[in-house]
């Protein structure tokens, strides 16, 4: 019988990017031992990608803007599917989470009058994105990891878990296995918070790391736990596309926050050609007035290229197809075209964009302040994601709480940029909060010890169908081109129904997945436990998607182009039935309380 | 470009190993990473490798490429000299867990012995602080360290003398650089940068900078004036001499 080795907390987190280290410093300012587990090293979590910024309404660059601003922007972003309460509470708790940054040692850039500057992004009205250059998620991780580290928190990097623990119905910790060794271990804890992040790696163009596997969204799920608004998985408009080992990379908002430009190859700045009703009154109805806003004129109204990224990437997709792509199948982003306007300004761009001025240099030997760069559309985001409670963040399962890219509701059918690293400290910070009240109001937990050898017997299966199993790699690299090619930017019904058999033939794959070699540090084996999530949350995307017979923020269904004001009405739900079936299924929305109705009519 | 390429990379654990041959097509534009995942996904699905972001920004896949401390991601194929063999070794200054992945557990123990960041009161009544830009640049380059730990691997007196116990090495220098000039910090590490982390080991030979992915002036910009703040508190005689008066 396989060994564990045993731990004991009153919070267990689970994932240690942005939201996670944020819950854990809160769970143990509130009394709570705490425990972390993440699958990399600490201060590796794909938040260290995040470039533009945090976003809120400081109000330190332009003094309209306030919590009112933030919330409608929001909910107009996420085309009123969001969970208005975690709207209201993350545009309002958001400017604190940033100065509570920077009195942990955080250093943004700065107003001329030494306050913290802002910056403008896509589908803010205001500018509003509070930011270290271009690397301020490195900024923010480094912050939380550097204060954490001080907190008495106890770290298990480099920890994969295998499945959440119950104790009844409530909650009981998780077991899992560190790599370095291939050891099982336990965690028992009286709550736990979901902090995994996304599922990106279920697609084949992807800003995201390895860890995004979907890791917390599957197990929530197998524990019980409902998920919401899976089908809305955003598509960034501007991925590199060349060269080809570097497709879907991260080319940051920020470059055409700072005035950079989207053209075909017949030099065309198409976005002026195409800008939904639901924002022309904000949008620039010139080049002129564009470039004016993107240089801090109060007066001026935002170029089409800062619509919203689902907008943005369909436009691309459009422009691609129609034959006006570029040579390598994406759009040209050009901001070297400034000069026109501006002395010093490669020097300014080196400044403003370090990180991308370094990534297109180094990677794909160009100079952004001489010629435009190749981009296109990659999977960056999930919307959608375990669905929790607006305040305190705790999913359907007792003591189970989720923070992050991991709880959906707050970004509805599409997420605005800068709203997920406000996202992360402002629910991360009230996760840590409720899930330590939780652990302080309950007793102890005793776990299930003949679950946790099954699951650890069921974690060595692949050692024993050795190389005569399939090979994992291969699977994981099928099931990328299906989700990319059926279930992608644009979707119709008989692709997602094909894409349903094709899963359930990768899923039988994936279970005679074999491995070689030992458990120390073996990334085969690695690769079988995380295909299986992956597998579940691609399944879970695609009935949702098929469900919602519409096109509303990040779903384009090429069979209902448009918006139905109907399917306004309902999020999407899904949870494990017990006949071990996925359950999809419309669930209304909670109306909104007449004050924040006023909010958003306010702000048309 | 060749149209495929041998890699020796070094294969083992701590009780030993050797370097193995595998010869997979290489492709323009990529990096010495996707060779690995290649090789990875096709021959040796056990090969130990570690990595997140694949764009530079995460710091987890360092190793040795041809003798030189290097981000996977980060060197691209048409670099380097593809007509020999490309060998690919973990770093030597950490202890070895399995193949190209090191055990710098060491680098994250080592950093809690720095005193954390402590800010000085607020300057405005909404409890915020002013600050110009001027002087949040000198700290943002060393803020922009993605913990790859390639300038600790190459740093003589960790890599050569092992004195992890004593000298906490280039990158945590870095980082105690960054809180001694951060505009709001009022904490004081001057005496324990002489006294425990042994800042005097450093003889600024530079390898450190050499090596750094991000540029940062490791050396001049942040080990020199900490090295000025000692010499300035210890052994300056006029200001030993105003300190007694």
């Amino acid at each position: 019988m396989p060994e564990f080795q045993r731990f004991s907390y009153d919070v267990l987190v689970i994932g240690a990017g942005g939201a996670g280290l944020r819950a854990a410093i809160e769970a143990g300012a509130n009394g709570a031992k705490v425990g972390v587990v993440c699958k990399s090293l600490l201060g590796k979590a794909h938040t260290v990608m995040a470039e533009g910024g945090i976003a809120a309404a400081l109000a330190n660059v332009d003094d309209r803007d306030s919590w009112r601003v933030h919330f409608a922007d929001t909910m107009r972003g996420g085309q009123y599917l969001n969970n208005w309460r975690m709207a209201e509470l993350h545009a309002k708790e958001a400017p604190e989470c940033v100065r509570e940054l920077e009195a942990w040692g955080a250093l943004f850039d700065r107003t001329k009058d030494g306050k913290i500057l802002q910056r403008n992004f896509g589908g803010h009205r205001y500018p509003r994105l509070a930011h270290v250059g271009d690397r301020t998620g490195l900024e923010m991780i480094r912050t939380l990891q550097d204060h954490g580290i001080h907190t008495g928190m106890e770290v298990h990097m480099e920890c994969t878990v295998l499945s959440l623990l119950l104790d009844g119905n409530r909650i009981a910790g998780a077991c899992g296995y560190d790599r370095e060794k291939g050891r099982f271990q336990l965690w028992q804890a009286k709550a736990v918070v979901m902090a995994t992040g996304g599922i990106g790696r279920a697609f084949k163009v992807t800003s995201n790391s390895w860890e995004y596997t979907g890791d917390g969204l599957a197990l929530a799920y197998r524990a019980g736990a409902e998920l919401q608004d899976m089908e809305f998985v955003q598509f960034h408009p501007t991925g590199m596309v060349w060269p080809i080992s570097v497709r879907g990379i991260l080319v940051t908002e920020g470059v055409r926050g700072e005035g950079g430009v989207l053209r075909n190859s017949e030099g065309c700045r198409f976005m002026f050609d195409d800008i939904p009703d639901l924002y022309k009154e904000q949008t620039a109805d010139s080049e002129e007035e564009g470039w004016r806003y993107t240089q801090g004129d109060k007066d001026a109204r935002r170029p089409p290229e800062l619509l919203t990224r689902d907008h943005v990437a369909r436009c691309i997709n459009r422009e691609v197809k129609a034959g006006r792509g570029s040579p390598h199948g994406g759009v040209f982003l050009d901001i070297s075209w400034i000069k026109e306007r501006m002395p010093k300004a490669a020097e300014h761009i080196q400044r403003k964009l370090p990180s991308m001025y370094h990534q297109f240099k180094q990677l794909a030997d160009l100079d952004i302040t001489k010629e435009p760069m190749e981009v296109g559309p990659t999977t960056h985001y999930m919307m959608g994601g375990i669905r929790v409670d607006g305040d305190s963040q705790m999913s359907t399962v007792p003591g189970l709480f989720a923070a992050g890219e991991a709880a959906a509701g707050l970004h509805g059918a599409n997420r605005l940029g800068g709203n997920s690293l406000s996202d992360l400290v402002v629910f991360g910070r009230r996760a840590g909060h409720f899930a330590a009240a939780f652990a302080n109001a309950n007793g102890p937990v005793t776990v299930d010890e003949a679950k946790i050898q099954a699951t650890a017997a069921a974690a060595l299966a692949p050692f024993d169908r050795g190389p005569s199993g399939e090979n994992p790699y291969q699977i994981q690299y099928d099931l990328q081109e299906t989700m990319q090619d059926l279930v992608g930017i644009v979707r119709v019904e008989s692709e997602m129904r094909q894409a349903l058999d094709a899963i359930g033939q990768l899923s039988a794959r994936a279970e005679k997945a074999g491995v070689t070699g030992n458990r120390e540090y073996n990334n085969g084996w690695h690769t079988t436990i995380d295909i299986e999530n992956l597998m579940m949350v691609s399944e879970a995307i695609t009935r949702a998607a098929l469900l919602r017979k519409e096109s509303r923020g990040a779903q384009f269904r090429e069979d209902f182009p448009n918006k139905d004001s109907e399917w306004g009405k309902y999020n999407i739900v899904i949870r494990g039935g017990a006949d071990g079936e996925m359950q999809v299924e419309k669930r209304a929305l909670t109306p909104m309380p007449d004050e924040l109705k006023s909010v958003v009519e306010e702000m048309k | 470009m060749a149209t495929s390429t041998t890699f020796r990379i070094w294969r083992g654990n701590p009780a030993g190993g050797a370097f193995q041959d595998y010869t997979t097509p290489v492709e323009e534009g990529m990096v010495v990473l996707d060779a690995v995942h290649r090789i990875q996904a096709q021959q040796a699905p056990d090969l130990a490798v570690r990595w997140n972001c694949k764009a530079g920004k995460c710091g987890s896949c360092s190793a040795e490429i041809n003798g030189i401390p290097k981000l996977m991601c980060m060197t691209r194929l048409s670099a380097i000299n593809l007509n020999a063999p490309v060998i690919l070794e973990p770093m030597h200054a950490f202890p070895i867990i399995r193949d190209l992945v090191t055990d710098v557990s060491w680098n994250f123990r080592a950093k809690k012995t720095i005193k954390q960041f402590k800010p000085r009161p607020p300057d405005a009544a909404d409890g915020t602080w002013r600050v110009q830009q001027a002087d949040v640049e000198r700290v943002q380059e060393f803020r922009k360290c993605i913990e790859c730990f390639l300038c600790q691997d190459v740093c003589h007196v960790l890599r050569e003398h092992h004195k992890h116990e004593e000298f906490i090495g280039p990158r945590l220098l870095v980082y105690a650089a960054a809180l001694e000039m951060h505009p709001l910090d009022i904490e004081d590490r001057v005496s324990d940068l002489r006294h425990i982390h042994n800042l005097g080991y450093c003889n600024i030979t530079t390898c450190c900078r050499q090596v750094c992915p991000e540029s940062i002036t490791i050396t001049e910009n942040a080990i020199i004036p900490l090295k000025e703040r000692v010499v300035d508190r210890y052994f300056d005689p006029l200001k030993r001499l105003f300190r007694i008066l």
